[in-house]
């Protein structure tokens, strides 16, 4: 079977620790997790993962077996490239002076469809969103022209065929209030607090 | 604050509980009668609340914490309950690792429950602080660190649930000191009975019951694996009904072992590495595989490209990421086999296989000249471990439980201690965990305190852990103690032997005094090295009121056979 990207959504609780017990389930097979997003979902405290991989079928099939069966997660699902539509953020920071006198580069800029986010006097941030190959492509054409900083998110994506998960939810439970995330209060504490 | 109310609390009431209070409330509330445990610093106020929970909560004080899960799980395989532990934090909680992986790979119950440092310290490298969340996050089926007291009853709640329900598994419940010692106004204990992300066992569907029940109904060669699932699902009735109405030769794993008896006609054996000769040649000339609460485990199927290839597979597992992970599924059956297997036995066909069971006759005949009838009445001069198994179980009757280490004396325990009923044999199977026998027998024993329970244990194992017998002299538990002393760590030995040109590197480990350690212990023992001495020095173990330890001296240099070889199919499957 062949390798290829699979792009895998994970709905989860919101829960301290959850991306651990995730992420060691490709640590342990010795697999490089290439892009791992998380955010809210379409469902009001319900998370959403999304995972980059280059796996088979048969792997990723096994992953997201593995993934779905730990606690806190309510559904998995994994796609191929084609049945997603996704997208990555990045952003450019660049000397502003190479801008403001190279018209080639604004036209290039522009070619890319870069948006400014801040221009100051020293430099200037652009930013644009796409696939992997767009983004990079600017990366090599700003290159030459000085590039100071170059970041790129994680990728977020959406299941072509997915009628979202309000529905799903319905399905395997009954509906109940999220349940709110109990973080450590007492961190900041240390000096009011007598300890053995 | 408010008053104490002077009724007691009816179940809207809440009343002022400290963490630690509410944390053994949990656990009676919860049926706990048993706890095995170690105090220490950051778990002080819960064994200070324990103090009054006496009467309630029986704890038992062992010698190490390794020592406490592996107890705990001897506790929850010999009764079918939750199994718990308390620790401090810091090494008492690390010192639970090795448990608890055990316990995940082993699909045993376990509520783990360690002290952690105040939460205002978490992160600071504060004494005895350890990440013991992220270090067990592998090992435990789930975990949760609680910091203040208000969440003790419904994170103890959900452990217990989760511990217990779908397939079974450890999970830790890590309570910082403040939350332990602050007061709270707790509600009534309520226990968990759903938790929305979590789907224990799904609904069955026909379907698939139809096409399984079809495929065996067409089967002229069908063959039952079967696995620890029938225990855990306590559904040995439905498997014995399953298999009686369809009349299929059935085999087992380590792990399933007992739940159809070993005296069963169609009970033919033991799978594996060193299963039986028939289970596993016959493996590769099924013409229909159901392999039921089973999870194919490499040392039961040996090379999976040459594994079964010929067969139809059905797989009933209450865990789908069992099913199509290592052998490829025909009909899956995704259920708890307590549904499935009633539902699969109304559709077969009542049938008898009889030329087909002669099969796995005739090759337990060849067994039994090849490699059994030497083990279990040697002509030898020196004893072995099988011939000891043999006599133990001509004066059990097969009623004990029988709670074997892991090494050479395991396959010889699993191979041929009879077994009347399911949960008698306590072992670790997917981990391998030597040194787990000793403690497993304590927790063993007061889990099925109405029967004999008897530790199977090698010279290597007993040394791993022996600082149990501790536990033993103080809480006066019954625990009969067999050493089966080769003066060797056998099972690497037999591989160096067969695959690395006898090149024997640091198997040869010497053993104390067994009987004056234990008598140091103020426990009765005997040292056997002449055949006419077991059998009554088994006597008087059996016999003797408490506990006793037996060391028994086999042959230095015995293998275990059959044997498939690593990397070989089942059906290659050797002799000698």
């Amino acid at each position: 079977m062949e390798r290829q990207e699979y792009n895998i959504t994970a709905y989860t609780e919101n829960q301290v620790g959850l991306l651990n017990r995730i992420a060691i389930i490709f640590s342990r097979r010795k697999i490089n997790i290439e892009s791992l997003n998380t955010s809210p979902s379409e469902v009001e405290g319900i998370h959403r993962f999304n995972i980059v991989i280059t796996e088979t079928e048969e792997v990723v099939r096994k992953l997201a077996g593995q993934i779905e069966k730990q606690v806190e997660v309510l559904k998995v699902y994994y796609n191929p490239n084609a049945d997603v539509v996704w997208q990555e953020m990045a952003l450019y920071k660049v000397p502003t002076d190479v801008i403001a006198e190279k018209a080639l580069v604004e036209r290039l800029l522009r070619e890319h469809g870069a948006r400014a986010v801040v221009i100051r006097k020293d430099y200037t941030v652009f930013e644009t969103t796409g696939h992997r190959e767009e983004t990079d492509k600017l990366v090599q054409v700003l290159q030459p022209y000085g590039l100071i900083e170059f970041v790129r998110s994680a990728r977020i994506a959406i299941i072509k065929a997915s009628d979202g998960f309000h529905r799903k939810l319905q399905e395997f439970e009954r509906r109940e209030p999220s349940e709110d995330v109990a973080e450590n209060e007492f961190l900041n504490e240390r000096e009011d607090v007598f300890t053995m | 604050m408010q008053t104490q109310p002077a009724s007691a609390p009816t179940a809207t009431e809440t009343a002022p509980t400290t963490g630690a209070v509410a944390t053994l409330q949990a656990l009676v509330a919860e049926g706990v009668d048993t706890i095995f445990g170690y105090p220490g610093g950051a778990i002080i106020p819960v064994y200070d609340a324990l103090y009054d929970f006496q009467e309630q909560l029986n704890h038992v004080l062992v010698r190490h914490e390794q020592g406490a899960i592996h107890a705990a799980q001897g506790y929850a395989r010999s009764s079918g309950r939750v199994g718990v532990v308390l620790a401090t934090s810091g090494p008492g909680a690390t010192n639970l690792v090795t448990g608890l992986a055990d316990a995940q790979i082993d699909s045993t119950p376990l509520v783990c429950i360690t002290g952690q440092v105040f939460a205002h310290l978490l992160g600071t490298d504060a004494f005895q602080e350890t990440d013991i969340i992220n270090i067990t996050t592998p090992v435990t089926k789930w975990n949760y660190q609680v910091t203040k007291a208000e969440e003790i009853p419904e994170a103890l709640a959900k452990a217990f649930y989760i511990a217990r329900s779908g397939r079974p598994g450890p999970v830790l419940v890590d309570i910082t000191k403040n939350a332990q010692m602050q007061t709270f106004e707790a509600p009534p204990y309520r226990p968990c009975t759903h938790v929305r992300s979590y789907l224990p066992a799904p609904r069955v569907r026909r379907e698939y019951i139809e096409r399984a029940a079809e495929l065996l109904n067409q089967a002229e060669r069908p063959f039952i694996l079967w696995g620890q699932g029938v225990v855990l699902g306590q559904a040995e009735q439905e498997f014995k009904e399953f298999v009686e109405k369809s009349g299929i030769p059935a085999a087992w794993t380590i792990l399933g072992v007992g739940a159809l008896p070993t005296s069963h006609p169609l009970n033919v054996g033991m799978l594996g590495m060193h299963g039986n000769y028939g289970p596993n040649v016959l493996t590769n000339e099924c013409d229909v595989l159901i392999a039921i609460g089973m999870r194919f485990d490499d040392r039961v199927t040996g090379r999976l490209d040459k594994y079964a290839k010929q067969a139809k597979v059905i797989h009933l597992d209450i865990d789908p990421t069992e099913i199509d992970k290592n052998v490829q599924t025909t009909v899956p059956v995704w259920g708890d086999c307590k549904e499935t297997l009633p539902l699969l036995t109304t559709l077969v066909e009542p049938k008898q296989h009889s030329a087909w069971l002669a099969r796995f006759q005739d090759y337990t005949a060849q067994e039994i000249d090849a490699v059994i009838r030497e083990e279990l009445f040697p002509t030898s001069e020196e004893l072995t471990m099988g011939e000891v198994l043999q006599q133990l179980n001509e004066l059990t009757g097969g009623d004990a439980v029988i709670v074997s280490d892991v090494g050479q004396h395991q396959m010889v325990a699993c191979r041929y201690a009879l077994q009347n009923q399911s949960r008698s044999h306590v072992t670790s199977g997917g981990l391998g965990t030597m040194g787990f026998a000793l403690p497993a027998a304590i927790g063993a024993k007061f889990g099925a305190p109405e029967r004999p329970v008897v530790a199977v244990i090698g010279d290597g194992g007993i040394q791993m852990t022996i600082q149990e017998l501790g536990t033993i002299m103080q809480t006066g538990v019954d625990v009969k103690i067999i050493v089966l002393n080769n003066q060797f760590l056998g099972m690497v030995r037999q591989w160096q032997e067969l695959f690395h040109q006898r090149r024997y590197s640091f198997v040869d480990i010497q053993s104390p005094d067994y009987v004056a350690v234990a008598a140091g212990y103020r426990i009765q023992g005997q040292r056997v090295d002449a055949r006419a001495d077991l059998r009554p020095a088994l006597e008087r173990m059996l016999a003797h009121p408490g506990s006793f330890l037996l060391e028994v001296m086999v042959t230095k240099e015995n293998n275990i056979f059959p044997m498939v070889p690593q990397g070989c199919s089942v059906a290659e499957i050797r002799l000698r």
